[in-house]
């Protein structure tokens, strides 16, 4: 009898062993990289002061509209030049400022990447590209990379769309169909400036399209 | 006695044949099983069938097309890479994942790299780059440019930036989202995986 309960026990014990082992074997969720901070639609939007192209600095305080008003919105887009993503978007980016600007929203860009990394994004680089496509919107330098972590911004090209409470209302894509222009079918950048408008909330309020990650050094 | 006798061969006859059917009906369960075992591990069953082929690379429409290949019920891990041509950190790991793939085949470790090139660089980009650097591993093509619909549905914690992979072996998954900077960081991430594996 106690030979058996002996065997009984370590069998026990080896099955209760398998099962520790496996734990050890159970899978972490998540990687420390995942855990994003940044702005969530209905926070305020952060401040930033940064320059632009024509070497002015550019905060929320002196961004005008297109009839040189204070805006009603901000259409806050962290693009850059060298993404082919980004370069897909750019001709939707220079229509949303004509056609939003003079409505009161008009873009505001932000380039985030590091000239240290990507030399194509270096400022001269950024004027450079600004002239050659005809952009009437500001074009932003993050110089320092400081300002995209505020936003919670990963890639580009990515939107934030501020009220004129400075409140971010809509976060996420311009379209849905970031890569091609011709297969859009749904806008969900000027349908959230339309609810806006209408004196609602957006919906979707947050969207996601694939991009090229921020680079930094 | 010749009644003993007859017995005695018919016995034996008997024994014979039941013996050779057993052995015969063994042998034939140990081949179907390992030809089941195969057979589970590349599921062509629930391999999702490609809309079309770009020359040899599995090209498909929508994300609906593709979505099998994240729930394969089998002992294979899978590491799913999310790349495109144009994406830098994505080529730069490339070569970790390619080597991967190749030292852990024996441990049901299969990397499958998705492409999310341009639908119009597919055959001008990705075909020409898939050759020049004779990828080992599985490449396919997400064409779903509607990513919205579909990002969540591989993880809600993937933002959209790319590179990132998925990988899982039944219910147990991990996600990266940024890309590798070495074998061995992706080693360390599949340990547990294979440890599972080998376990079960």
């Amino acid at each position: 009898m106690k030979k058996l309960l002996l065997i009984s026990m370590s069998l026990v014990l080896v099955s209760f062993t398998g099962q520790s082992a496996k734990d050890v074997g159970s899978v972490k969720k998540t990687t420390e990289a995942t855990e994003i901070t940044g702005v969530k639609v209905g926070e305020k939007a952060p401040y930033f002061k940064l320059k632009n192209i024509d070497g002015k600095e550019y905060s929320f305080k002196n961004i005008m509209d297109g009839n040189g008003n204070k805006p009603k919105g901000y259409i806050v887009i962290f693009t850059c030049n060298t993404c082919p993503v980004a370069k897909a978007n750019e001709q939707r980016i220079i229509q949303l400022h004509e056609k939003y600007a003079s409505k009161g929203y008009p873009v505001v860009a932000i380039q985030p990447n590091d000239p240290d990394v990507v030399p194509g994004d270096s400022f001269n680089a950024m004027k450079t590209n600004a002239k050659e496509k005809g952009f009437e919107f500001l074009y932003l330098f993050d110089d320092g990379q400081e300002i995209f972590p505020k936003y919670g911004a990963t890639k580009t090209p990515e939107v934030y769309l501020v009220d004129s409470n400075l409140t971010v209302r809509y976060h996420g894509a311009i379209d849905d169909n970031a890569r091609d222009e011709e297969g859009v079918k749904e806008k969900f950048l000027e349908n959230a400036i339309m609810s806006i408008e209408k004196g609602q909330d957006p919906k979707p309020e947050t969207t996601k399209a694939v991009g090229c990650g921020i680079k930094t050094s | 006695m010749k009644k003993l006798k007859l017995w005695l061969i018919l016995s034996m006859i008997i024994c014979l044949f039941l013996s050779d059917q057993v052995l015969s009906s063994g042998k034939g369960d140990k081949v179907s099983s390992e030809k089941f075992h195969e057979f589970n591990i590349n599921r062509p069953d629930l391999w999702p069938e490609p809309t079309s082929y770009a020359g040899h690379i599995p090209v498909y429409e929508k994300f609906s097309n593709i979505e099998p290949m994240f729930h394969l019920d089998n002992d294979t891990t899978y590491i799913i890479n999310f790349w495109a041509t144009w994406c830098k950190p994505c080529l730069e790991e490339l070569p970790y994942l390619e080597e991967v793939n190749e030292k852990y085949k024996k441990d049901k470790i299969k990397v499958i790299l998705c492409s999310l090139d341009f639908p119009k660089q597919i055959e001008s980009k990705l075909l020409p780059f898939v050759e020049k650097k004779k990828l080992k591993s599985t490449v396919v093509v997400l064409l779903d440019g509607n990513f919205n619909e579909w990002i969540d549905k591989v993880s809600n914690e993937w933002s959209g930036a790319i590179p990132v992979t998925y990988i899982y072996n039944g219910n147990k998954k991990y996600f990266a989202d940024a890309p590798f900077h070495s074998t061995q960081e992706l080693e360390e991430i599949i340990k547990p995986f294979i440890l599972n594996n080998n376990l079960n």
